[in-house]
């Protein structure tokens, strides 16, 4: 049975949101860019540089030992959240963008060569497109681009058709940064691995607002950032199946990644050491363990109905204002609306909210394609998370009164 | 502390609404493309000079209500004028946005002096001075500009 929480009480774990902006209470919608941190968090992360800290895997001394634990239990935690197989198959990275470039330059250039297919889709943040274009250019290979219709759905025919012996890795977003899309993240891998072509997700805006699974997905590799996890920043996971992981080359030389140096040969660490080059955020990681808990004492089935039902008075509210256009408008949506006025800017829209304490994102937000596709230079985006509240939808629609006021 | 309407005065959504010179310059000689990369805003510049004059001026693009106004009322306002003076008018300009010292060059702003609460706003900044921007480097025989 769903636990149902007081989203007020919720609230008084943060104390950021109890903050005033410009004369105005915070009214926090811009989680898709970074999320708030509960107290449990900032105490965890204040307590390690406390009591513990100490740098880990390396010294015999007590501190060493129980900063190496709070890390590598840190490290199952994470396990556990995305139910992977194995711990070893857990790579702190600094955040998403880290872990897409750590496998296009691990797995990418072992594997890709002139001719070859790499997949993403028109939706995707530029951290999975750039890493992939710079492989490409370097290999001769082809970037191909899974259209979307104008609702923002993956075009999934046109996908199937992409796929073929030349593909050696799809890469895709699992939830839209920009319009919110939630996308068919089983089908996408079931048609990648018919061809034998392993799948890689962007879980970045994912994995605060839905449980994932490793194992029942099936998919090869999965990367997210701590700090949207309502987690530090500085700290993200990349996920990799064991055999993917144990075949590529490291990323980054250096200490702890390491066996034994000589100037003649290194031997490389083992899983999941050989991807952590030189000390890693271990604070961070402690940190990002906090947050899971926090987000596991909740538990998503609270916290997916709580968003969804924000995102269908949203939607409501926010289409039916006049000359206000909703830009993402898929059947499956995360808590995200992006929108485009006729009168206003983005841009202006974001100054005249922020004076009113509103914050939300305005901009491309790193995903310029979208921009392209929906033939718009920017979007303002309401994001919502497990802590807003209908009277956060409200703030907005008095805030966007305001914009049409001076814009009238 | 300013509010909105120090930011959003009468006459910078007049002109944001009905920009000047919202054109294209065909007898054009120095032409530059401006562009912020860090929000999307994109003007390009016409500028048709002869003899040290800015004979004719005009400028397309998208951008927010700050970036159009202030590329609409910088054309009017060096429309006719010397290089040089542009250039001061530019001095003045940048002045009044980036080193809010209330120390204003009313003579050479003129209405552009009701720009001068956007200095209040700093993340809005790079929308006030991006025709300026574009301006300088067209004079300058620069074809691209960006500002982040």
């Amino acid at each position: 049975m769903t636990t149902v929480f007081d989203v007020n009480k919720v609230r008084d774990d943060f104390p950021i949101l109890k903050q005033w902006v410009n004369g105005y209470p915070l009214v926090y919608l811009d989680n898709g860019a970074t999320s708030q941190k509960p107290q449990s968090v900032i105490d965890a992360i204040v307590n390690y540089y406390t009591t513990t800290n100490s740098n880990v895997h390396r010294g015999v001394h007590t501190l060493s030992q129980q900063a190496t634990d709070s890390y590598e239990g840190a490290r199952a935690k994470v396990r556990q959240f995305i139910n992977a197989g194995d711990d070893r198959e857990i790579i702190f990275t600094r955040n998403t963008t880290e872990g897409i470039n750590l496998v296009a330059h691990s797995y990418g250039r072992q594997n890709v060569g002139p001719g070859d297919d790499i997949i993403v889709s028109n939706m995707e943040h530029h951290s999975n497109i750039v890493p992939w274009q710079m492989l490409c250019e370097e290999k001769g290979a082809n970037l191909r681009v899974v259209p979307i219709d104008d609702t923002g759905e993956l075009l999934m025919d046109e996908y199937e058709k992409m796929l073929g012996p030349r593909t050696k890795l799809v890469s895709i977003t699992h939830v839209s940064n920009a319009l919110g899309t939630i996308l068919p993240v089983a089908e996408i891998v079931e048609m990648a691995h018919a061809h034998g072509a392993p799948v890689l997700f962007d879980g970045a805006q994912a994995v605060p607002h839905m449980p994932v699974d490793m194992k029942e997905l099936d998919c090869e590799f999965y990367v997210f950032s701590g700090h949207k996890l309502f987690g530090p920043t500085g700290i993200g996971v990349l996920y990799g199946k064991a055999e993917y992981l144990e075949a590529m080359p490291p990323f980054l030389g250096g200490g702890e990644m390491i066996k034994s140096v000589t100037f003649e040969k290194t031997i490389y660490n083992d899983l999941p050491y050989k991807f952590e080059g030189g000390t890693p955020d271990i604070a961070g990681a402690i940190g990002l363990g906090a947050a899971i808990d926090y987000v596991n004492d909740l538990g998503f089935d609270w916290i997916t109905s709580h968003e969804e039902e924000l995102l269908r008075y949203g939607t409501e509210a926010l289409s039916s204002i006049e000359g206000l256009k909703i830009i993402g408008t898929a059947a499956h949506k995360s808590s995200i609306i992006s929108f485009v006025m006729d009168k206003a800017h983005p841009h202006d829209i974001g100054t005249i909210l922020d004076e009113q304490g509103i914050a939300v994102r305005t901009g491309h937000h790193c995903a310029q394609p979208v921009m392209q596709r929906f033939r718009i230079p920017a979007t303002a985006r309401a994001s919502m998370a497990f802590y807003n509240t209908k009277e956060d939808i409200d703030a907005l629609v008095k805030g966007i009164d305001q914009v049409l006021e001076v814009f009238s | 502390m300013a509010g909105l309407s120090d930011l959003y005065q009468e006459i910078l959504l007049e002109h944001n609404s009905k920009p000047r010179n919202f054109r294209k310059v065909e007898e054009a000689n120095q032409t530059a493309d401006g562009y912020n990369p860090l929000c999307g805003d994109q003007i390009t510049l016409y500028l048709k000079v002869i003899d040290g004059v800015i004979d004719d001026v005009g400028f397309q693009g998208t951008g927010c209500a700050i970036s159009r106004a202030s590329a609409s009322m910088m054309t009017q306002s060096i429309k006719g004028q010397t290089v040089e003076k542009a250039k001061e008018i530019f001095d003045a300009f940048h002045h009044m946005i980036t080193e809010p010292d209330g120390e204003l060059d009313l003579d050479t702003l003129g209405d552009l002096e009701t720009l001068s609460g956007i200095n209040e706003f700093p993340t809005r900044i790079k929308c006030a001075v991006l025709a300026w921007h574009t301006m300088n480097a067209a004079l300058s025989g620069e074809s691209q500009v960006t500002t982040e």
